[in-house]
């Protein structure tokens, strides 16, 4: 407990002093991926749900929030509250359809709705199709300060993500949080004991679908535009991505993921199509050799080193 | 070993009222195969009550259609005078009917204290506080613990359920489903894979928890049957081919006739 307060503090206080050295919106996309890979693993890693259609919420909420930014002058947060608002709605009609089916089922229909949201923005007039919604304004924060400059904004930013990453340890270490585990375990089970698991799972794929949204919305901001790129699937494939590379069901996991993707994205740039070769090499590295993920290796490293005679099972708690 | 206040036998005859369980001609057909055949069972209010029968017989079957885990085919099931014939499980067991798994069913990768806990907040109303420290479901830890306690696991409380061994798991797995204070507990061979050393206790345990509620147990050990059981029910292909106490029914031809082979197991 007081281990896991303390590395947060340490990364508070880099993240703090970060954009002095570093690109501001470099670590702006990092962390607004950190939180989308966050919400991936919220659903994977500890509802066991695999989406393969995620892009959807974070790309229908970038626009969403774009297209308000553009149209009124209303306060910064407020537009990110209301793109998150519709990615939410979104998922709760999605998941009535959608919670049901297990498995591959469940991939393939949200995948099924992400071609279909996608369809969508491409033919929607607000949307801009083809060439995206372009200058979207940073409005004032709270209709009153100015974050039009991007490194002030990198602390609007990071305010945020550390609020929706709090969101999100705090969700997983909740009675509700306690309850995913069990019917990742043994859903069965967990029907035999009284309870409705859809239930738990619906109200996850929500929640998951907030936290996308809220991503999607920070995204717009930074940017200062949105693309049909971000309601794609290569954007619901490289979620997947970051949060196996760093480390599924890990607190911290996905976040390293989301970093690693982001900056690696950045360096291979210039390869043009031999990135997405790269990233492919990289996954099936991961996944042959690393499968804990980042993260997740190096805990049950240290876990080894400290206490050798304990069992494997430790190790993924 | 005498029983405590060993209730009256008067199976055919007993009002509904005496029975926490009425099954109707239940059946179930898997494609064209009936696993459970017109089966018609009641259990009375505070028996430990067996159902017996080779393998293969449908005693499983008959457990998954009882706790509701699979639909019915055809037939009525009542418990505590409600119908339960069109409930889903989460309802049934709400209801305070609960039952134990063949195959163990604990959480592995929960530690034993968390597998409890977990039981316990079905109906503690909190499961979907997503908002909240887990510490607010800390207070449960108290009850928990003395559940693990009752099975003799209190000193294992921050183990992972997988690293159990398998007496254990079943221990806990019975642990799990007190936590519902269940009216009827379902136990499907709970001392089945189990060591001599382990069987003893368990029997004590299940006859110390059948206290102040009713049991209904599969079990393959007729001499576990013999010591616990008020009342024994035979299924065979499916069918019930015997009903009554211990000594009638092993007296039984038909019933000594299915078991041939099966007598010293
Ligand atoms: N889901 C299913 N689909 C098809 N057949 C099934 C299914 N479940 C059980 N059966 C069949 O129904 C019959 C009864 O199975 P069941 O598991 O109820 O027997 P059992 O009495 O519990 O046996 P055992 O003592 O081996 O546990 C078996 O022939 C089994 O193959
Ligand atoms: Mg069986």
């Amino acid at each position: 407990m007081n281990k896991t307060l303390l590395i947060a503090a340490v990364a508070l206080v880099a993240a703090l002093i970060a954009p002095v050295y570093i690109y501001p919106v470099l670590l702006m996309t990092i962390l607004c991926f950190a939180i989308f890979a966050s919400s991936f693993n919220l659903l994977l890693g500890y509802a066991g749900l695999l989406s393969f259609g995620h892009a959807m919420f974070f790309g229908t909420s970038a626009y969403i929030t774009g297209y308000i930014l553009k149209t009124t002058s209303i306060s910064l947060e407020l537009a990110l509250l209301g793109g998150m608002l519709v990615s939410t709605i979104m998922a709760a009609l999605v998941g009535l359809l959608a919670i049901r089916r297990a498995g591959i089922q469940f991939a393939m229909i949200t995948l099924a709705f992400s071609q279909f949201v996608y369809f969508v923005l491409l033919q929607a007039s607000f949307t801009g199709g083809e060439n995206g919604m372009q200058g979207i304004p940073r409005n004032a924060l709270f209709g009153l300060i100015d974050v039009k400059d991007s490194f002030h904004f990198y602390y609007v930013v990071l305010a945020v993500s550390a609020l929706a990453l709090f969101l999100f340890y705090r969700i997983v270490n909740s009675p509700f949080g306690e309850i995913l585990r069990a019917i990742k375990d043994k859903e069965p089970r967990v029907e035999s004991l009284g309870m409705k698991p859809e239930q738990f799972k619906y109200l996850a794929f929500v929640l998951s679908a907030s936290l996308a949204g809220l991503a999607g919305a920070l995204k717009a901001t930074v940017f200062q535009f949105a693309t049909l790129t971000d309601a794609s699937w290569p954007i619901s494939g490289e979620v997947i991505l970051m949060t196996l590379l760093g480390g599924l069901g890990t607190l911290s996991g996905p976040m390293f993921g989301a970093a690693i993707v982001v900056i690696l994205n950045d360096e291979l740039a210039g390869l043009g199509e031999w990135a997405l070769i790269a990233q492919g090499v990289i996954l099936l590295v991961v996944i042959v050799f690393f499968r804990r993920g980042f993260v997740g290796e190096i805990a049950a490293l240290l876990a080894k080193w400290k206490k050798p005679a304990k069992s494997e099972a430790e190790v993924t708690a | 070993m005498s029983e405590v206040a060993a209730p009256a036998r008067a199976p055919s005859a007993a009002s509904s009222a005496d029975n926490i369980l009425v099954a109707e001609n239940i059946s179930r057909r898997f494609g064209a195969f009936l696993a459970v055949n017109d089966v018609s069972l009641s259990v009375r209010r505070g028996s430990i009550h067996a159902l017996i029968g080779p393998n293969g017989a449908g005693k499983t079957t008959c457990f998954n259609l009882l706790t509701k885990a699979l639909p019915l085919t055809s037939g009525r099931i009542s418990f505590n005078g409600t119908d339960i014939s069109a409930l889903r499980s989460a309802n049934v067991a709400r209801l305070g009917l609960v039952r134990s798994f063949q195959i163990s069913a604990t959480f592995p990768n929960l530690t034993l204290l968390e597998n409890v806990r977990v039981a316990l907040q079905a109906t503690y109303g909190k499961a979907f506080h997503f908002w909240r420290s887990i510490a607010a479901v800390k207070d449960l830890n108290a009850r928990a613990n003395e559940l693990l306690d009752q099975v003799g696991l209190a000193g294992s409380r921050d183990l992972m359920a997988s690293d159990l061994s398998y007496g254990k798991k079943r221990a806990l797995e019975i642990a799990t489903t007190l936590a519902l204070e269940p009216d009827l507990l379902l136990l499907d061979e709970p001392t089945a894979g189990m060591g001599h050393e382990d069987i003893e206790p368990i029997t004590r345990l299940i006859r110390k928890v059948a206290e102040g509620r009713t049991v209904l147990l599969v079990e393959h050990n007729l001499s576990v049957v013999s010591t616990l059981c008020d009342r024994v029910t035979v299924l065979q292909h499916g069918q019930i081919i015997a009903d009554g106490s211990y000594d009638t029914v092993s007296r039984d031809p038909l019933v000594r006739t299915a078991y041939m082979g099966e007598e010293d197991e």
